[in-house]
C-alpha cells in the first residue's frame, strides 16, 4: 500500500483493479486455496484456468465478498474485501457457475429486481432492464418466466444480471460450462464486447479454448495455487512447438504405433482412446516421415493431423506431469506422496 | 435513517419477488390450500364424529387446534424457500449485491404471511361449512386470527434460520416434520392437556402451540361449557403467554437468521 494514501481502503494510485495476496481457504482438511496471488490491471481480462476443484470458485467467492479467506488479503476496485465489503459490492457484478436467476420470474422481472437491489430507482432500473434484454437478444422472451428459457438464454440473462449496475469489475464464474458450442461462441462474443468498453473482468473456466479466446492473461491453478501464469502464447511456448495427432483404425497395433511415434517425439506421448498425440519438431517433413514409418508397418490410420499446441496441451504438461512423474516433482506433490506413504 | 429506508425498500423488493412466485407456481398454493381443507374435514369427521363432549361440540373444540397445527407447519415454507434459493445460487447472487444484509430473510418471512392468511381463510370457510361457529363476536374472532398469524410469523423465523443451515429442501421438510409433528400433537390442540400422562401433560401445558390454541379457542368462544379452568399458568394466560413466545422467538431467531445469511458459505 502507498503510505501517502489518506484512506486505508483506497489505493487510487494503483492501476490494478483486483489484487489478491496469499489467499488461503480450508474446508476442514481440504485445502481449497493454498496461497493464491492474483493481479488484474484495469481494463484487462484475467482467466483463472483449472480443473474442477482447483479452487476457482473459492477464489471468486472471496473476491466477491461471499466468503472470508482464512488468511491473505485482497482488494477489488481499491476496497478491501474483508474490511470494506459493501464498497466492493457496489463495484462488482457477479455471474455464477449456476445461473442464479429466478426461474419463476420473467427475464424483465429478474433484471428489474437486481436493479432495485443495486438501488437504481424504479425508472432507471426498468430502463436498464429493457436495455440489457435488448442487448442480449432477449427482448422477445422478456415477459416469459425464465423456466421457459434455453440454457444459453439463461446464461445470457445471468450475465445481464451482472451488468445491471454497470459495475467497473466483473466476475464470471464458468460462464459457459454446460453450454452447447454455438451458445458458447455467442457468449464469447458478448463477453469480448463487454470488455472492449473498458471493463475489467476475472473469468474462471475449465476450457483452455475459452481462456485462449478471451483472456489477456491466464493463471493456471491446481490444488489452490498457481502453477503457471502468462499470456496464451507464452503458455503455449512453454510447452513447445507443434503436435502430431494420429487416430488408429484399431487397437491391435497400438504398441507399434507408440514405438514409432516416440522415435519422432520431442516430449511425452499422450494417448487417449485410439488417438496418440506427440510434440514434434520439423513440421510437415516429420509428419511425412511418421506416415512413411507407420505405412511400412501396415498400421492403418483413421485420421492424422498437425496442430499448434492448445492450452489443453499446456495444462496436460503442467498437471499431468506432476501427477505422473513423482520423482521429478515439485515440493508440493512430494509432500502429497509422502503423506500417502505414511 | 437512510439505511433503514434502504433496508425496508430491499425487503419490499424481495417480498414482491416472492409474491410473484406465489402467483406463478400455483402448485405450492394449491398444496397450501388443499391440505388445510383436508385437515379440517378429516379432524371434523373422523374424530369429531366419534368423540362426544357433553354439552359442547368436539368439532368446534378441534378447529383451533387444526388452525394452530396447520400454520405451524406453514412455517416450513419459509425454510424451504430459503433452502431452495440457496441451492440454486440465488442467495449467493443477493449476497454479492450492495443490498441490506437483512432484506432477504425479512422479505421472505413477510411474504410468507400471505400463505398463512390464505390457509386460515380457507380453513375458516371450510370450518363454517362443517358446523364451526364463532360465539364471542367478530372482533374477538379477528383477535384470535391475528394471534395465530403472529405465532406463525414468529415460527417462520425459526424455519428461516433452519432453512439457511440445511443443504437442501428435502432436509428442511424432514426436519420440520420431526419437530413440528410432536410439537403440535403433544399439546391441547386435539385433546385436553389435563388428560395426558404427567410428563406429556407438563410439556403440553408449557407448549406455546397449546397456548395459541387455547387463546384462539377462547377468543372464538369454542371452549365447551363446563370445562374446568386450566390449572397451568400458560393456559390461564394463554394470549399473554403466546405473545411472550412470539417476542422471544423473533428476538432470538431474527438475529440468528440474519447472521447466518451473512456467513452462509458457498456450496463448493
Amino acid at each position: 500500500m502507498n503510505p501517502t494514501n489518506t484512506s486505508s481502503t483506497r489505493s487510487t494510485d494503483n492501476n490494478n483493479i483486483i489484487e489478491a495476496r496469499g489467499l488461503v481457504k480450508k474446508y476442514g482438511d481440504v485445502v481449497a486455496l493454498d496461497g493464491l496471488d492474483l493481479t488484474v490491471p484495469k481494463g484487462t481480462i484475467l482467466a483463472l484456468l483449472g480443473p474442477n476443484g482447483a479452487g476457482k470458485t473459492t477464489a471468486v467467492s472471496i473476491l466477491t465478498t461471499l466468503l472470508e479467506p482464512d488468511s491473505g488479503t485482497a482488494t477489488v476496485a481499491g476496497a478491501d474485501v474483508i474490511h470494506a465489503p459493501d464498497e466492493v459490492r457496489r463495484n462488482i457484478g457477479l455471474s455464477g457457475q449456476f445461473a442464479a436467476v429466478d426461474e419463476h420470474l420473467t427475464g424483465f422481472e429478474n433484471l428489474d429486481l437486481f436493479g432495485r437491489l443495486y438501488r437504481l430507482g424504479r425508472t432507471r432500473s426498468r430502463a436498464r432492464a429493457r436495455e440489457l434484454l435488448d442487448r442480449f437478444d432477449l427482448t422477445d422472451a422478456a415477459h416469459r418466466p425464465v423456466k421457459t428459457y434455453s440454457g444459453g438464454m439463461r446464461r445470457r440473462l445471468d450475465l445481464a444480471g451482472a451488468l445491471v449496475a454497470e459495475a467497473p469489475v466483473l466476475f464470471l464464474d464458468e460462464p459457459t460450462t454446460g453450454l452447447d458450442p454455438r451458445s458458447r461462441t455467442e457468449l464469447w462474443a458478448v463477453i469480448r464486447d463487454l470488455v472492449s468498453q473498458g471493463g475489467t473482468l476475472l473469468l474462471t473456466t475449465q476450457y483452455m479454448e475459452e481462456a485462449d479466446q478471451l483472456a489477456d492473461d491466464i493463471v493456471v491453478i491446481d490444488h489452490g495455487h498457481e502453477i503457471a501464469h502468462g499470456t496464451a502464447d507464452e503458455l503455449k511456448t512453454t510447452v513447445g512447438g507443434e503436435r502430431i495427432e494420429i487416430s488408429l483404425q484399431s487397437d491391435l497395433l497400438m504398441n507399434d504405433a507408440r514405438r514409432i511415434l516416440s522415435r519422432f517425439s520431442v516430449g511425452d506421448l499422450h494417448v487417449e482412446g485410439r488417438t496418440l498425440t506427440a510434440p514434434i519438431s520439423g513440421g510437415a517433413q516429420t509428419l511425412t516421415d511418421v506416415l512413411r514409418s507407420l505405412d511400412a508397418e501396415d498400421i492403418a490410420l483413421r485420421d492424422v493431423g498437425l496442430r499448434r499446441p492448445t492450452l489443453d496441451d499446456v495444462f496436460l504438461s503442467l498437471t499431468g506431469h506432476m501427477a505422473e512423474n513423482e520423482l521429478e516433482d515439485t515440493s508440493d506433490s512430494e509432500l502429497e506422496s509422502v503423506g500417502e506413504a505414511r | 435513517m437512510e439505511n433503514i429506508a434502504y433496508a425496508f425498500a430491499d425487503g419490499v423488493a424481495i417480498a414482491k419477488r416472492n409474491v410473484i412466485k406465489i402467483r406463478r407456481v400455483p402448485e405450492i398454493l394449491v398444496s397450501v390450500l388443499i391440505s388445510p381443507i383436508m385437515f379440517v374435514l378429516l379432524f371434523a369427521y373422523v374424530f369429531g364424529s366419534s368423540i362426544e363432549i357433553p354439552g359442547g361440540s368436539y368439532r368446534e373444540f378441534l378447529i383451533s387446534g387444526t388452525f394452530a397445527m396447520t400454520i405451524t407447519f406453514g412455517a416450513t415454507l419459509t425454510g424451504a424457500g430459503l433452502a431452495d434459493d440457496m441451492q440454486k445460487g440465488i442467495i449467493d447472487r443477493f449476497r454479492s449485491l450492495p443490498m441490506s444484509r437483512s432484506a432477504v430473510v425479512f422479505g421472505r418471512t413477510a411474504s410468507d404471511v400471505i400463505y398463512n392468511v390464505l390457509s386460515l381463510v380457507i380453513m375458516a370457510l371450510t370450518g363454517l361449512v362443517v358446523g364451526w361457529r364463532i360465539h364471542n363476536g367478530l372482533t374477538s374472532a379477528l383477535a384470535g386470527f391475528a394471534l395465530l398469524l403472529l405465532f406463525a410469523y414468529a415460527f417462520s423465523w425459526i424455519m428461516a434460520y433452519v432453512g439457511l443451515m440445511v443443504p437442501s429442501v428435502e432436509v428442511i421438510n424432514n426436519v420440520s416434520f420431526m419437530v413440528i409433528f410432536p410439537l403440535t400433537f403433544i399439546s391441547n390442540a386435539f385433546v385436553p392437556a389435563e388428560n395426558l400422562p404427567t410428563p406429556l401433560r407438563i410439556f403440553a401445558e408449557w407448549n406455546p402451540v397449546s397456548a395459541v390454541t387455547q387463546a384462539s379457542r377462547e377468543l372464538f368462544g369454542n371452549i365447551p361449557p363446563g370445562t374446568p379452568e386450566p390449572t397451568a399458568w400458560p393456559l390461564q394466560n394463554a394470549a399473554l403467554y403466546t405473545l411472550i413466545w412470539v417476542a422471544l422467538i423473533i428476538a432470538i431467531f431474527a438475529p440468528l437468521a440474519v447472521r447466518r445469511y451473512k456467513r452462509v458459505g458457498v456450496r463448493n
